[in-house]
């Protein structure tokens, strides 16, 4: 199967939607012209042409805004917001537009957009260009939210999410756009609300997401081999709607659960399903559930703090370790 | 007139209000000269460390906009404060801060402004009165005009200067800023640092109207077109909107046309425009050269002592470079300091 980028399969992705259907139009900053700050968008300002791929000012709130407003009238925008950090500088959208349309309107306006943005850190940009946010996205009633780990992932969700009748918040993370994977030819469309366990095992579940993923595998595989611990990894890929199926299964088997964030501590995305597992699966569990996350602290800028505080496959074969061997 | 060549759209609007430049004195010349070129090889060393890995993350230079910062800061006077965006680098310096500090903050050291917390971005110093260094394009707007807010509160006579840029002068918050501040008749100076390109975007891209000085028209806050790549002219602008802040006018907007060298920052290979732009305006309409001639030809300094100078600026920013990537990287229990009190 032929490889590609993270960064490319977001180009493909984009382009095998909006090939399909007139109604989708892309806007955001300097995604026409330059291609993409991150050069995840290079060549669909010219295979489909200014109407439909749209530099705009740097108005995040005009930008999200009016794609909600032709959303409403059935187009099906995709908008970029840079960097997921600029979210707060319109929030207003996120919080209290796109997920209350349907609602408010009794059915008749819809929201069927999609919201791409770069998230996460690894990349030294400090405080203000470095959050993980899916949290922030997760706890809004009427928004789903999905963060991809793989190539071929980028591509089938951003198609399901394209396609989805309601508002998607798309989080690809920056430190993923130059990793490879194998993506087959032709259309590929996923599901939304499924996760996918990238490694199967018997003697404990690791829950990630995005950049998490890799480490979660890598850090499974140092496990095994080191210490004989045979752990299921699942990519937990969609937090809205959550795949609460495949994770209390894989409960169900190993009855340990660990859970690899990148976002903040508090309110992390991991505690919402340590909560639900203690609801639905106490009695499956052979020992706490243990949350790895970064500190709740703001990101440091400089690199060698930056390696310290976000989840590291190293920290996690030791959490693990020292969790299961006590 | 040598401004033209920093806005071609803006000749197509009706001219505006300009401020005569008044000469320099010697010293004045002078000083500005220094420390713009101190701006200048600060940039150029921390672009030379970026490219030896010694910087990461993002790194926005400031290269051809020196005059702008230089000829504001010499209209105000201690207790003024200043803010802008992620191009911070030569406002620091402008306002007086060390340049180990900013450098040792851009290599991410203990003995960096923000203790390698803030990194390039990122950076302040209440005594100088900078009020940082912010990510977030527009953020500092509504944050300036809060300082002047302040100073109007407590009645004394000092101004705040907003900077920001072509780009950030899309964003929403700096209208609601706008309105605020005259309706408050604050004294605040929005600095409209007009570089002509918002990372890949040019002005004439991304703005309706991009003679952005008439952009507080609605509001009724004078503005006015300034060629910012001549200190004196942007001094002699910056003198006439400190006093009509100082004089409790309210607010005040000097578009700067100027233009940056470099990429956006490091990253950025800028194929959106020519070498021969770029080339065009170093070439005839650069502001370090024009005081440099100044210089000479009034006799201010001969070409010995004008060396004197280079070389006291190389070796400052020698040093500093030196220390920054010398001092110690920041202790891991720095993660923890600084979030709450
Ligand atoms: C709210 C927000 N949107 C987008 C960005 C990304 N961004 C950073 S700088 C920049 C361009 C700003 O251009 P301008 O205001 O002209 O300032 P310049 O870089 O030219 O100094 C953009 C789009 C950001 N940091 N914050
Ligand atoms: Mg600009």
């Amino acid at each position: 199967m032929p490889e590609i980028t993270y960064r490319d399969a977001v180009i493909r992705g984009i382009a095998q939607e909006m090939a399909r259907d007139n109604d989708v139009v892309f806007l955001g900053e300097d995604v026409a012209k330059a291609g993409g700050v991150f050069k995840a968008t290079v060549g669909l300002y010219e295979q489909f042409g200014p109407l439909r791929v749209r530099d705009t000012p740097i108005s995040e709130q005009a930008i999200l805004g009016a794609a909600m407003g032709a959303a409403m009238t059935g187009l099906k925008p995709i908008a970029e917001i840079m960097f997921s950090d600029f979210f707060a500088v319109c929030f207003d959208y996120i919080a209290n537009e796109f997920p209350k349309s349907r609602y408010m309107s009794n059915g008749q306006t819809k929201c069927p957009l999609v919201v791409r943005t770069g998230n996460g850190a690894g990349s030294r940009f400090g405080a203000q260009h470095s959050q993980s946010v899916e949290n922030w996205c997760m706890m809004i009633p009427g928004l789903k939210v999905v963060a991809p780990s793989s190539p071929v992932d980028v591509i089938g969700l951003l198609a399901a999410a394209v396609r989805d009748p309601d508002p998607v918040i798309f989080l690809e993370h920056k430190s993923l756009y130059a990793t490879k994977g194998e993506v087959p030819d032709g259309e590929i469309v996923d599901r939304l609300g499924t996760a996918k366990i990238v490694r199967p095992g018997r003697d404990a579940t690791i829950l990630a997401l995005a950049l998490m993923v890799p480490r979660a595998v890598e850090a499974a595989e140092r496990l095994k081999a080191e210490h004989g611990i045979d752990c299921e990894v699942i990519d937990v890929r969609s937090l809205v709607p959550l795949d609460t199926q495949t994770i209390l299964a894989s409960v169900a088997k190993t009855h340990r659960l660990f859970t690899v964030e990148e976002n903040p501590r508090l309110c992390g995305w991991g505690a919402e399903i340590v909560s639900i597992v203690a609801d639905e699966a106490f009695y499956d569990l052979d020992g706490p559930p243990v949350r790895i996350t970064t500190p709740h602290i703001p990101l440091p800028a400089a690199d060698i703090l930056e390696d310290m505080v976000l989840p590291t496959a190293e920290r996690i074969v030791e959490t693990v370790r020292r969790s299961l061997q006590s | 007139m040598p401004a033209a060549t920093a806005t071609a759209s803006a000749a197509t609007d009706a001219p505006g209000p300009v401020t005569p430049i008044v000469e320099f004195s010697k010293d004045q010349d002078l000083s500005a000269y220094k420390t713009m070129l101190t701006i200048r090889r600060f940039e150029e060393k921390a672009g030379q460390l970026y490219g030896m890995g010694l910087i990461g993350g993002f790194c926005h230079l400031y290269i051809g906009q020196e005059a702008v910062v230089v000829g504001m800061q010499m209209a105000l006077k201690d207790g003024d404060q200043v803010i802008t965006g992620y191009r911070d680098h030569g406002h620091m310096i402008a306002c007086g801060m060390e340049a180990k500090g900013v450098m040792a903050e851009l290599t991410g050291r203990t003995h960096g402004y923000s203790k390698g917390k803030g990194g390039s971005m990122h950076m302040f110093s209440k005594e100088k009165g900078f009020f940082g260094g912010h990510g977030i394009v527009g953020a500092q707007v509504p944050l300036g005009t809060g300082l002047a807010f302040a100073n109007r509160y407590r009645g004394n006579d000092n101004v705040s200067v907003a900077y920001f840029g072509d780009g950030a002068a899309n964003q929403g918050q700096v209208y609601e800023s706008f309105n605020m501040a005259e309706l408050w008749k604050l004294p605040v100076i929005y600095v409209i640092e007009n570089n002509r390109y918002a990372m890949g975007t040019s002005s004439t891209r991304s703005s309706a109207e991009t003679n952005l000085s008439r952009r507080g028209v609605s509001f009724k806050i004078p503005g006015e077109q300034v060629d910012g790549m001549d200190v004196r002219a942007v001094k002699a602008a910056g003198d006439k909107a400190v006093a009509w802040c100082r004089a409790g006018k309210g607010p005040y907007i000097l578009e700067m046309l100027t233009y940056r060298y470099r990429g956006h920052s490091m990253s950025d290979p800028a194929k959106y425009r020519t070498r021969e732009e770029v080339d065009k305006v170093r070439t005839t309409h650069d502001p370090i050269d024009m005081v440099r001639h100044r210089i000479v030809e009034k006799k201010f300094a001969s070409e010995d002592e004008l060396k004197k100078i280079d070389g006291s600026v190389r070796d400052y920013i020698n040093d500093a470079a030196e220390f920054a990537t010398h001092d110690p990287e920041p202790d891991v229990s720095e993660l923890y300091t600084d979030i709450y009190r």
